[in-house]
């Protein structure tokens, strides 16, 4: 590595690199990170790219330049983080993200509650769609339908009031006494504790069942009953 | 007024959301509005080759972002429809040529000139489809009764919702009649049971849409074709008119019609 190269770092992100750079001259930096890239083309190649120029002061037209010299090395320039309003601003204009912790809202959440006593649920009154994930470290109530595709982690018990066709793990952390209860049980998978359950096919005309471990240590549905 | 800014998104690829976003066009200007349709999917240009305007491209969005030619210079008007324009995709650049804040500011621009501005989504949830969402007041998708074509369609409404685009309307294309009456595909039915939103139209499987897309003149000119017509009405329930759904069940007898219309099947 030669002396430029020392100016930046590069860290690995969750979601991507993060590539930090000093207050040294602008030109100089870019040229440099540009040097780093070419050199490890293959490592760079189709990467997501977050940027932290600490306080440098940049225009439109830097970002601009450098944004298309990544592109066309095929690298995605996503976010630019400074300490610099004028730069953030920049970088708003651009449409790039300036906060790079900012959880993306599509991915799912996980919920965590202080305190959590045994009875604690939580509701969800909406469909929950193909690609949402949401994890919870107590009981989960929808109120509406979980799609193919959704996925629902919980560590207590899992209750949908509508049809079930996604995949639901309850008893996460080991609770084999968790069911998962729904007015139409047609998951893509289902698990309590470290059991999985064999396909269940979609009913002709589903009925109310609860899903749980049963004396055999198989995971198995019934229909509900009130007895 | 100023314009309405519709998207037509997918998530999936192939289902036609050029396709509509062609004919719809082509509806809307019919009808007498102002429509500009744009191409957003850069690097992979299409919508010009539906409209028949490929051999007329000379500047595309990507020269207009990067201000090597006016917003004008760019929009190239139907050989047919005075009323209707186009702006094609670059087809040498990638996505990462135009970002969300671009293309809101184009859009921008164009809200007092026209009634309407019909963006094309490329397919996919990334960037492509980040931008082409940005600027819409409604995000119109679209998927075929198929099953990974719906999965896809809910997750792309399951994005809009996070993003508070409203509520999207639904598109139901390339459904075929006889194929759903022995259950070897989904009903739209079935699709609007698993997706839970407005059903904006359904338009029926017809090879006349493929014939007329390789010509580059849109189904929806043709008065005959039930595909032209499903996407005709389309474009009317856009302007706020109330259009009955068409029934797409020619093959069936006329006892299961009379069941149908005294309330079940």
């Amino acid at each position: 590595m030669n002396e430029m190269n020392s100016l930046i770092q590069i860290k690995g992100l969750r979601d991507g690199l993060l590539v930090s750079l000093d207050d040294a001259p602008w030109e100089e930096q870019r040229v440099a990170l540009l040097a780093q890239v070419d050199d490890q083309i293959s490592f760079f190649q189709g990467a997501r790219l977050a940027l932290d120029v600490a306080s440098q002061v940049l225009r439109v037209n830097d970002l601009v330049e450098l944004r298309d010299q990544l592109s066309e090395r095929g690298i995605f320039l996503w976010a630019v983080v400074s300490e610099s309003p004028t730069t953030e601003k920049t970088a708003q204009l651009l449409g790039l993200a300036t906060r790079i912790s900012k959880p993306r809202p599509e991915e799912g959440r996980q919920f965590s509650v202080e305190d959590l006593g045994e009875e604690t649920a939580l509701f969800l009154h909406r469909t929950i769609r193909s690609g949402t994930r949401i994890e919870f470290s107590g009981h989960v109530v929808v109120l509406g339908d979980v799609n193919p595709g959704a996925e629902i982690i919980a560590e207590g018990n899992v209750i949908i009031w509508g049809r079930l066709r996604g995949m639901v793990h309850a008893g996460v952390k080991g609770n084999r006494n968790a069911v998962i209860c729904a007015l139409d049980l047609s998951p893509t998978q289902l698990r309590i504790a470290e059991e999985v359950s064999e396909v269940l096919s979609a009913r002709e005309n589903p009925k109310p069942e609860v899903a749980r471990i049963n004396k055999d240590g198989n995971l198995q549905a019934e229909a509900w009953s009130t007895g | 007024m100023p314009a309405k800014v519709i998207t037509i998104a997918s998530g999936k690829g192939g289902v036609g959301k050029t396709t509509a976003v062609a004919n719809l066009a082509v509806g809307l200007a019919m009808d007498g509005a102002k429509v500009v349709c744009i191409d957003g999917d850069i690097g992979l240009r299409n919508l010009d080759v539906i409209l028949g305007l490929e051999n007329r491209i000379v500047y595309d969005i990507v020269d207009v972002i990067e201000g090597r030619c006016r917003l004008k210079q760019a929009m190239i008007r139907d050989k047919k429809l005075p009323e209707l324009y186009m702006i094609p995709a670059a087809q040498t650049r990638d996505k990462n040529a135009v970002s969300a804040s671009d293309m809101t500011r184009l859009v921008k621009d164009l809200r007092s000139e026209f009634d309407f501005v019909l963006i094309d989504s490329p397919a996919g949830i990334e960037r492509g489809f980040k931008n082409a969402i940005a600027a819409a007041d409604r995000v119109i998708v679209i998927t075929n009764p198929e099953v990974s074509a719906v999965r896809d369609a809910d997750r792309v409404i399951g994005i809009l919702e996070a993003e508070e685009k409203g509520p999207g309307a639904l598109i139901i294309n390339r459904l075929n009649a006889s194929l759903v009456k022995n259950h070897d595909m989904l009903s739209a039915d079935d699709v609007l049971d698993l997706l839970a939103v407005e059903l904006i139209g359904i338009v029926p499987e017809d090879e006349g849409v493929i014939v007329s897309s390789n010509r580059g003149a849109p189904v929806a000119f043709d008065p005959k074709n039930r595909a032209g017509q499903a996407f005709r009405n389309i474009a009317k329930r856009l302007r706020g008119e109330n259009v009955p759904f068409l029934d797409l069940d020619h093959t069936g007898g006329l006892w299961e019609r009379f069941q149908r219309l005294t309330g079940r099947k």
